[in-house]
């Protein structure tokens, strides 16, 4: 496939919204049960402010995707069989969840806890719904795997763990040891689910080949013509038109950046005890997701691309 | 239940595109809008069709044919594009199997392309929206037009009848029966979108003469000449032919 940026922006900030969010609503529940030491009072409605604003920004680039934005709306009809309207649905629930959890933080209403649990729910299922939008599409054998939702969801956790980690170092939080240890976990985790995910990809086999393509059974077909010689919606969209190397160094670019580097920089920022190391851990696995993704939708290999192997 | 469908017969289409241009003919003229096209007279043109004939080898030379391979919108008796719209603006029509868009509804998020296999919607660049094959769907049932011209624009156009047109789920029609006697296909089988369109595979065209068409079998001598008049006794065939 052709990466568009805008999805790939609304996917990373998405992930990383929903892992921050989760950071916020775990810290909570185990500072109720009297695990860790309570952050400051300004500690959740500002990272509830910061997954509003990530999941807004998200929001805001998948417009730039539509053809007709101001129909955007009807993009929530049909959640009884599409996972894009189902994720249409279920980000707005969560913003709302987020935004609600915020403000009873900052205006000190009890139960702010039931209303983390709700948005923990609302939280998954957008994780579910995002990733089920690529994996529940057959003939695109790389995204075809429970593989496409693990990595979501760990790779989301990792980036917001990470945010969360750097924005508590920032405010000098108590519970910096605690988030950078979950956010290494989650790197190394995401990690190991995204090698999983390269293997797989590396020895599928396609199932359409241009025999199956055209149904003429014989070992050498050649295309001379795909009926025009401009471009088309089809020689554009399904195609990222760049060599084979520039995809094997993006493959160890964001090995390097959404995950070694940021596990060193969480390591050393640590060690030294220095927030802006912690800050830029976070700086260098956003980009390195937004490389990933890239790479996510550069690998996957359209059948459609069968018909369209020759101008003339 | 109707499933209109087309029947692409490879063993006589000659790829002249006569059908490309047709549907676009036809199909820019609606009212649903105009297909558009940019660029036309400069560098990178592009432009929107619902139908495309692409040209492949099968073989090597000297045992190399030319296949010409019209694509359009199969209309899938299951098709993966229309669940995965988020509007609802791809649907495929109860009555007769058509699968459309409603291009007031589409949003142009291009999900449905994504979601088929064979590359036949295309996104209008004009109009943003995503655009396929109707089946003329504006024509079929025009009761304005004479009964033999309420077909699609391109079965009309092609000179050597290789489109053929009809309801598969009838088994008397004539896409049918093509399907039924010359061994009528579909296209990536392997993914359960069973398309409605079928194509006919290229047949060799031999003449079959035995040697005894050619020889008389009953003349061993090799003389030609009339047949010795079996006697009225002998047994014959059948006894009223005989004398």
């Amino acid at each position: 496939m052709n990466p568009a940026f805008s999805v790939i922006f609304l996917t990373t900030l998405l992930g990383t919204g929903q892992g921050l969010f989760l950071a916020l609503f775990v810290i909570e529940a185990r500072v109720a049960a009297g695990l860790l030491a309570a952050p400051s009072a300004a500690f959740y409605p500002l990272g509830a402010a910061i997954v509003v604003l990530l999941l807004a920004t998200g929001l805001l680039a998948s417009f730039f995707h539509l053809g007709h934005p101001e129909r955007a709306w009807r993009a929530a009809a049909m959640w009884r069989t599409s996972w894009l309207s189902r994720e249409v649905i279920a980000l707005p629930a969560f913003m709302a969840a987020a935004a609600v959890y915020g403000w009873a933080h900052w205006q000190g209403w009890q139960g702010t806890l039931l209303i983390g649990v709700a948005g923990a729910v609302l939280c998954l299922l957008l994780f579910l719904c995002t990733a089920m939008i690529y994996a529940c599409i057959k003939f695109l054998q790389e995204w075809a795997t429970p593989l496409t939702l693990v990595n979501f969801m760990l790779l989301g956790c990792a980036s917001g763990v990470t945010l969360a980690a750097a924005l508590a170092a920032l405010r000098g939080e108590p519970n910096v040891p605690e988030l950078a240890a979950w956010a290494a976990a989650f790197t190394v985790a995401g990690l190991v689910a995204r090698l999983a995910s390269l293997w797989r990809n590396a020895r599928l086999k396609p199932r359409s080949n241009l025999q199956t393509a055209i149904g003429i059974k014989h070992p050498r077909i050649v295309q001379k013509a795909q009926g025009f010689m401009g471009g088309s919606f089809n020689t554009r969209e399904f195609f990222h038109g760049r060599a084979p190397g520039t995809l094997r160094s993006v493959k160890w670019l964001f090995i390097a950046a959404a995950f070694l580097l940021p596990l060193a920089l969480l390591a050393a920022g640590m060690a030294v005890d220095s927030p802006a190391l912690l800050a830029a851990a976070f700086a260098v696995q956003y980009a390195g997701l937004v490389a990933e993704r890239w790479f996510f939708f550069a690998q996957a290999n359209h059948p459609q691309n069968l018909y369209y192997q020759a101008v003339s | 239940m109707k499933q209109l469908a087309l029947v692409i017969d490879l063993n006589v289409c000659v790829g002249c595109h006569a059908c490309v241009t047709s549907c676009k003919e036809w199909n820019t003229s609606g009212t649903a809008g105009y297909m558009a096209d940019m660029n036309p007279f400069s560098r990178d043109p592009t432009g929107t069709f619902f139908n495309r004939v692409q040209t492949f080898e099968v073989g090597a030379f000297p045992n190399a044919e030319t296949v010409h391979f019209p694509k359009s919108c199969l209309h899938c008796e299951d098709p993966p594009c229309v669940p995965v719209c988020p509007t609802g603006a791809s649907y495929k029509r109860d009555e007769d199997g058509i699968v459309l868009v409603d291009y007031d509804k589409c949003i142009g998020c291009k999900y449905c392309s994504w979601a088929c296999p064979y590359g036949v919607r295309e996104l209008d660049e004009h109009q943003k929206v995503m655009k396929k094959c109707t089946l003329c769907v504006d024509r079929i049932y025009d009761a304005k037009l004479p009964e033999a011209e309420r077909k699609p624009a391109c079965v009309l156009a092609c000179p050597t009848s290789a489109r053929l047109y009809g309801d598969i789920h009838d088994e008397e029609s004539v896409v049918s029966k093509a399907i039924r006697e010359a061994a009528g296909y579909t296209l990536m089988p392997e993914w359960g979108t069973q398309p409605a369109n079928h194509y006919l595979p290229r047949r060799k065209t031999e003449m079959r003469i035995h040697e005894d068409e050619l020889e008389r079998a009953d003349n061993p001598l090799k003389i030609d000449g009339r047949l010795p008049k079996p006697g009225v006794r002998d047994p014959s065939l059948d006894d009223v032919t005989s004398w």
